[in-house]
């Protein structure tokens, strides 16, 4: 055991530069980030479309370039150290990490707190069950992203896209752009799942039809990918009879979700979230584990990077803060509860000082919605309203609860939508 | 006629029986080679099938089906540690949910029995609820404990490497298209890279067998396709499920769908059994997938279907005799392995040993004083120790970069994989080999990785690497680019 580190970062994506630049301006004078890839950044690095950082950094950034902004803001810091190509094989309860990477062998690292940032990872053809044949050419959207914008080579030429979110209406208008014939984008839901900019800019400027309701039955194809047979869903998402038609292609991405990835969480049994697929936090960043923060992806999937730092710098500053010891021991746990319209809600609970605490919360609708008012209460007290002209499930929601608030709260507080 | 390679005796199939029968012919001085039409070994049904190994109670007592499957699992222990064979001795269950079911259970017992099986014994519910405490409709079963499951494309590469290390020799990418025959006697097969001699061929086509047979003369049998469907279960899952091996009552035309642990930890439910007219039909259907999930959930009621991974379907070589073809045809020189279906994995060794036995009978050949059994154990970054672990990074740097993520299998399993005498070339090559691709991220994150270091290692562009058969490219060169096809 060389080093003893006051916050150790388990992945080196957006969320982790942003909780290690956090917590060295929150004090911390030793600072670890291990990231598995061969640079930092994380999936940033092959996100090369621009409209990253606007609410952040107050500016348009290709992902490279947010992902550059993170890295230049630590890279001269003598208290952060990084390192690259290097996997965490272990997390240990007592805040003992394992690591490899072909320079440095295996090797353990001590933390006072660990913040984990591991992000998250594609949902597969398997895990939602698509029938047909099993030939080359089926890839999740991230896959091909990576070849395409980071080692430069195509997927295939003729293109059908299963899911209309982010990445697939992104990589609908990225194989356009390097000559590709994009046939279609599927989408199972009645709405599409990426952001409205998405929809406009990828497939309505390139001429891509969007077909909602609509899913695959059938691949075709022994040896590569042929065509895929799609047919209409009802109101269960259950195909129609009758409805099918044939799309010739030799390529499938699939942009189906996305799923936190809590392997290292799930080893030191971190209480989870069912809907989130995340560790439960509260308005900390802070895990049911003590000294275990958790920030970004790896909590819940975000739809804008700008949240993912701004929560990733909240981890990062209570890390920083418990690791000097500046962090007072007395809070009341206030449970929050998502209703009405409000399918999740992170933190899911706030540990609450005596003397109050600003609680930022980020949320989702279970269905797209109109002219509906965002309202946070406890019992019958208002905590923080807010008004929305449109709320969709892909946009994330919200809200700061003011510190001052803190005398108006029970036990517990709810979050739900007022038609 | 011209021979681009001259041998005793040619096995025409890659499969584990093929692959079993090549290492049996290692055991003797004569030269054998094994002929295999796709890029790798185990493409057909070695590459989805329930990995079990089974103890032998199921077929009828005197069938070569239920000789060779006893005989066939004793092997299994025995060669286990020689071949470094992933085999995990779990144990079956056949589990009775009814009184009528129950009964059968004696039914089997007495067979099992009669065939030989070693330790069979009937368990009350409490018994299995000790053992499998999810199996809560359960009110009796069959237990086996000789049973186990294994690495199936594992077992075949690693015979295929053991033979190759006592001198046989293996040509991938070559389909056999004839025979060539003299006074109506083989004297070699005729491939689409020429014609190789032979005194002796072995017909271990699997599904092909009845259309290999024909081309030599022989249709004495037909060999039907039968789908098996199944679905992978994410590792997580498993405390949901079960920990051994667990068929249900088998029906007269049926062993069921069952559910099963994996050598390496995962759930599979399934296979169903439909027979289908395309021996290349390896494709999944939802009517399929809702039949095993619904057959499964009489077992486990709580299915974690959102822990799935992935479906796949395998084809069974259902011969027209009804059990399986060993030994010599009719036609002079030709030897079939056919209608190798269930318990067919189990079989192989006692399979190869039978067939290599009548042809040694009857050509003579002397039994090898230096054959070499033993395989070179596989360096498996997961298995190792810490300081194992830390040894091996110094020796070879590789083996501290993570490239498969989800199974933790690092760069230099995937070099040796390549690297190995019958070395992988395809990206489910490597799968096969090492893991890497085969948890729940599906390759999404290493399956470019595994492309580009198969490139690197062959000394091929990444556009020529391929998924699996011939035509499978995964990669493209961006258009207009240097070397677009």
């Amino acid at each position: 055991m060389s080093q003893i580190y006051d916050v150790i970062i388990v992945g080196g994506g957006p969320a982790g530069l942003s909780a290690a630049h956090s917590a060295y301006e929150n004090g911390a004078k030793s600072i670890l980030v291990i990231e598995r890839d061969r640079e930092l950044g994380g999936i940033l690095q092959q996100c090369i479309h621009n409209g990253f950082g606007l609410h952040h950094f107050k500016e348009e950034l290709t992902g490279p370039g947010y992902a550059n902004r993170c890295i230049d803001m630590i890279k001269d810091v003598p208290e952060i150290e990084t390192m690259v190509d290097t996997m965490v094989l272990d997390v240990a309860k007592d805040k003992t990490i394992t690591a490899v990477s072909p320079s440095k062998g295996l090797f353990k690292v001590q933390g006072k707190t660990v913040i984990l940032t591991m992000g998250c990872r594609e949902r597969t053809r398997g895990a939602i069950r698509i029938p047909g044949a099993r030939p080359a050419g089926v890839f999740t959207a991230g896959a091909a992203q990576r070849m395409v914008n980071m080692e430069g080579y195509l997927p295939g030429k003729k293109i059908v896209i299963l899911g209309s979110g982010d990445i697939g209406l992104i990589m609908a208008r990225r194989m356009s752009l390097e000559g590709c014939k994009v046939q279609a984008v599927l989408e199972i839901c009645p709405f599409s799942n990426g952001l409205t900019r998405n929809i406009v800019q990828c497939l309505h400027d390139y001429d891509i039809p969007l077909h909602l309701s609509h899913t695959i039955v059938d691949v075709k194809g022994k040896e590569r990918l042929t065509g895929v047979t799609i047919a209409k869903v009802d109101d269960k998402m259950q195909p129609i009879a009758g409805t099918e038609f044939d799309i010739e292609c030799d390529t499938l991405l699939l942009s189906v979700g996305l799923i936190p990835e809590n392997e290292l969480s799930n080893g030191i049994d971190l209480a989870m979230a069912p809907l989130t697929n995340g560790p439960v936090v509260d308005q900390r960043r802070q895990t049911s584990l003590p000294g275990f923060y958790a920030a970004g992806n790896v909590v819940h999937v975000h739809d804008l990077v700008d949240f993912v730092s701004d929560e990733a710098e909240i981890a990062g500053k209570f890390a920083a803060l418990e690791a000097q010891g500046k962090l007072a021991d007395e809070t009341r746990e206030v449970k929050i509860s998502a209703i009405d319209g409000i399918r999740t809600c992170v933190p899911q609970k706030l540990s609450m000082p005596k003397a109050g605490e600003a609680a930022k919360l980020f949320m989702r609708v279970g269905n797209p919605e109109q002219k509906v008012k965002l309202v946070v209460k406890s019992g019958d007290n208002v905590l923080a309203s807010k008004m929305m002209m449109v709320a969709k499930p892909s946009e994330m929601i919200t809200v700061e609860i003011p510190a001052d608030k803190v005398e108006l709260m029970g036990s517990e507080i709810t979050v739900g939508l007022e038609r | 006629m011209n021979f681009f390679k001259e041998t005793d005796v040619v096995v025409i199939g890659g499969g584990v029986t093929g692959a079993a029968i090549l290492r049996e012919l290692s055991k003797y001085d004569l030269k054998c080679l094994l002929v295999e039409k796709e890029p790798d070994l185990s493409l057909g049904t070695t590459k989805a099938n329930s990995a079990i190994l089974h103890a032998g109670f199921d077929a009828p007592t005197g069938s070569k089906k239920a000789l060779t499957n006893v005989r066939g699992n004793a092997m299994y222990h025995e060669i286990q540690e020689d071949l470094d064979l992933d085999i995990k001795w779990c144990g079956s269950m056949v589990a009775a949910t009814t009184d009528e079911e129950a009964e059968t259970l004696k039914e089997l017992l007495a067979r099992g029995t009669e065939n030989g099986v070693p330790g069979l014994k009937i368990l009350s519910k409490e018994e299995v609820l000790k053992e499998e405490p999810n199996l809560t409709s359960v009110i009796a079963a069959l237990w086996a404990p000789t049973a186990g499951v294994c690495w199936p494309f594992g077992a075949a590469i690693a015979f295929a490497e053991c033979a190759l290390q006592n001198g046989a020799e293996i040509v991938r990418d070559c389909a056999v298209t004839g025979f060539v025959k003299e006074d109506g006697k083989i004297v070699g097969v005729q491939t689409d890279k020429g014609a190789i001699s032979a005194k002796y061929v072995i017909n271990a086509a699997g599904v092909y067998a009845d259309e290999i047979a024909k081309l030599a003369g022989d249709d004495s049998f037909t060999i039907k396709p039968r789908k098996g469907e199944y679905i992978l279960f994410d590792k997580t899952a498993c405390t949901d499920l079960v920990y051994g091996i667990i068929f249900p009552t088998p029906t007269k035309t049926s062993k069921g769908i069952l559910v099963c642990t994996t050598t390496h930890g995962n759930t599979f439910i399934g296979p169903n059994a439909k027979d289908v007219t395309s021996k290349e039909d390896t494709s999944i259907t939802s009517e399929g997938m809702n039949e095993i999930v619904n057959s499964a959930r009489k077992l486990i009621p709580n299915l974690p279907m959102g822990q799935a991974i992935t479906g796949f379907a395998g084809l069974r070589a259902v011969s027209s005799t009804g059990d399986f073809i060993i030994g010599a045809s009719e036609v002079e020189g030709l030897y079939n392995a056919a209608g190798i279906q269930s318990p067919g994995l189990t079989a192989a060794p006692a399979i190869a040993e039978d067939i290599v036995n009548e042809i040694v009978a009857k050509a003579g050949f002397a039994k090898k004083t230096n054959f070499n059994g033993k395989l070179p154990k596989t360096a498996k970054f997961t298995h190792m120790t810490e300081s194992e672990k830390e040894a091996k990074i110094k020796e070879n740097d590789l083996y501290g970069r993570v490239i498969c993520r989800c199974e933790t299998i690092t760069e230099g399993e995937i070099v040796a994989a390549i690297k190995a005498p019958c070395g992988a070339r395809t990206v489910d090559g490597v799968k096969r080999r090492t893991r890497a691709g085969m948890g729940r991220c599906q390759a999404g994150f290493c399956g470019p990785r595994v492309t580009q270091i198969i490139a690197r290692e062959l000394g091929i562009d990444v556009t020529e690497v391929l998924k699996e058969e011939q035509g499978s490219e995964m990669f493209f060169h961006k258009l207009g680019a240097e070397g677009d096809k």
